[in-house]
């Protein structure tokens, strides 16, 4: 890695760090430690920036989920055999784990199977207290957040379908109405209008803490402190931490939001786990959405009574090996931040979104979505992961190009549409960095990238 | 990038470019009932092209085809292909060259097209090595079908 400062404003984190002889972190450590970034693709070294999309993983998580399945193996919180309970344990110890990635206790960590599953939850769970079943003494508090005929729910324009198509469909079922924060050119939400979008009759405010478009860090404290304003507290805050969960510290009781979701296949972990987040007295005022066997304390042919949370969200059998995987990813990153100091993990994270930005901006016919022209002036907070189109290709024969190349973009409306019809197009192209993405990735990407556009006989 | 030439052939740019038979549907006269004809609407979910296509039938001649769409070179190439192709044949044989087509784009490769029988289209016989693409290919063929169904409800 350079020293030699390009601009100050560009190296000025990492220069700071070898300044005070604090450690650099070259991701070219950690790289071994991922099997599959040694395959080749089309006879190509691979060089993977859709990790927004899913990550790759370790093999400790990979050798964490199969040592697992070979010696413990067996049905959670049930049985009284030895595999069940040691089964039970690492289960257990797993949420722990994963609360503490995220700053919180483990009675706060509900297992989904991805950050999809964990707003449905909340979506559907407010319907279900919309029809009246609310949790017996918690009527008061779940009330407050139920959507009825003429209330909001406010999400914001750049909202992935997850976070946004839930919230149709309850706003469909309750009558009540769907306002969307606009975006900025530059990608950052227009705080005046949310200001003005949240009013008293805000039930629920739902927003991405990333963009997995514009990978602009949204104000979350900011947003919360809004609504707060607005509501005196009453509107349910919900975060989509899914693209902030990989590439920045989560405290999310700290952030102050009342329920947050994230996917462990994007923080190094497999497919089919993920968790929400929630405040103690949220979770305990939510009714279940999914009902069936784990979730109960008494049934009868007439009723049934539900188990506290968290298990009162998690019916039928989990991923268990999963479960166990995915704490394993957390203690790999854990291990890495301990080895290299997170402030040299986030410094890299900077040095790597503003070559990728700078990169594609200098190129001809380029158009950054969310930050058009050179719109962001700099002080915008980013992560390493930038939406673009070529002029006069489209998005697919752009990754088509790259794929030859061996680079592996995302391609498409990345479940944006909303977003892309605001900044004018159908489609972008899309590049993301993991905790083992290199410079030489980038270089290699732009590289490929500047012979697309002769590549079409349009420059 | 010699394996993305079989890909993108120099007619399927070439068509992507002229993209016959592309024009503002909203500019048409409308359909009549004295004139057989429809419109569908398809659309790839996974990537957001989309095409309306909109085909004039005369008794069991398909007398034109216009259409109107985004997306890549691909979809834009084989819309553009199929209105060269499909102007002046009748139903019956559109409905075996889309069915070939649709064979032809599932092989992976296997089955090539027959320059004599598909003209400009047989060139994107290599999209079906490109598995991923295969949809982008088909997606004005899906629409002239369902439009020549809807505009024939009877025989379909």
């Amino acid at each position: 890695m350079s020293t030699t400062p390009a601009t100050a404003d560009q190296t000025a984190p990492q220069t700071a760090q070898q300044a005070a002889g604090k450690p650099v972190f070259d991701p070219a450590a950690v790289r071994d430690d991922f099997p599959l970034l040694g395959v080749e693709v089309n006879g190509e070294p691979l060089v993977y920036l859709d990790s927004a999309a899913t990550s790759q993983r370790p093999r400790a998580v990979l050798d964490a989920e199969r040592r697992f399945l070979e010696t413990v193996n067996s049905a959670v919180h049930r049985g009284a055999h030895t595999l069940a309970a040691e089964a039970t344990e690492l289960f257990e110890g797993a949420r722990a784990t994963v609360a503490g990635f995220v700053g919180a206790e483990p009675e706060q960590l509900v297992w989904t199977s991805g950050a999809t599953a964990g707003l449905n939850l909340v979506a559907y769970s407010l319907g279900n207290a919309a029809a009246g079943r609310a949790v017996p003494g918690h009527e008061d508090a779940v009330r407050q957040w139920v959507p009825g005929p003429g209330d909001d729910i406010v999400v914001t324009e750049a909202e992935h379908h997850a976070n946004l198509v839930p919230w149709l469909e309850l706003a469909a079922r309750t009558g009540a109405a769907v306002r969307a924060i606009p975006v900025h050119d530059d990608g950052t939400l227009d705080l005046d209008a949310a200001g003005a979008l949240l009013t008293p009759r805000t039930r629920v405010l739902a927003f991405s803490h990333v963009s997995n478009v514009l990978g602009v860090v949204n104000p979350v404290e900011q947003l919360v402190a809004l609504a707060r304003e607005a509501t005196g507290g009453t509107a349910l805050t919900v975060l989509d931490a899914c693209q902030s969960a990989p590439h920045l510290p989560l405290d999310l009781p700290a952030l102050g939001v009342d329920v947050a979701v994230f996917s462990g296949h994007k923080v190094l972990g497999p497919n089919g786990i993920g968790a929400l987040y929630g405040r103690a007295e949220v979770l305990e005022a939510l009714p279940p959405f999914l009902l069936g066997g784990s979730m109960i304390t008494t049934v009868t042919l007439e009723g049934a009574e539900y188990l506290p949370p968290p298990q009162r969200f998690e019916a039928g059998t989990q991923p268990v090996s999963q479960a166990v995987a995915l704490a394993a990813a957390v203690d790999y990153q854990r291990a890495v931040a301990d080895r290299f100091g997170t402030d040299a993990l986030l410094a890299h994270e900077r040095a790597l979104e503003r070559q990728l930005r700078h990169g594609l901006r200098e190129l001809p016919g380029i158009r950054l979505l969310g930050d058009a022209a050179g719109t962001d002036d700099g002080t915008v907070e980013r992560v390493a992961l930038q939406a673009f189109e070529v002029d006069g290709v489209h998005a697919h024969d752009v990754g088509q190009l790259l794929d030859a190349r061996g680079v592996a973009v995302r391609v498409g409306h990345h479940c944006a549409q909303p977003l892309h019809r605001r900044f004018g197009t159908t489609a972008s192209v899309r590049a993301s960095a993991g905790i083992y993405t290199t410079a030489h990735d980038v270089d290699v990407f732009l590289d490929a990238l500047s012979g697309v556009r002769s590549y079409f006989g349009v420059a | 990038m010699a394996g993305l030439d079989s890909l993108y052939q120099e007619l399927i740019l070439d068509h992507a470019k002229r993209r016959l038979g592309a024009t503002d549907l909203a500019e048409l006269p409308e359909l009549t009932e004295s004139t057989c004809g429809a419109t569908s609407h398809q659309r790839n979910p996974i990537c957001g092209d989309e095409i309306t296509l909109r085909v004039t039938l005369d008794g069991e001649v398909v007398s034109d085809i216009a259409w109107e769409g985004l997306g890549c070179s691909i979809s834009q190439a084989s819309a553009s292909m199929l209105t060269d192709l499909a102007r002046g044949t009748t139903t019956a044989e559109l409905a075996q060259l889309t069915e070939g087509f649709r064979e032809a784009m599932r092989s992976k490769g296997q089955l090539p097209l027959d320059e004599e029988r598909y003209g400009d289209a047989a060139a994107l016989s290599g999209v079906s090595k490109f598995t991923a693409r295969v949809k982008c290919a088909m997606l004005a063929w899906v629409a002239l079908e369902d439009a020549t169904r809807r505009a024939r409800p009877t025989t379909g």
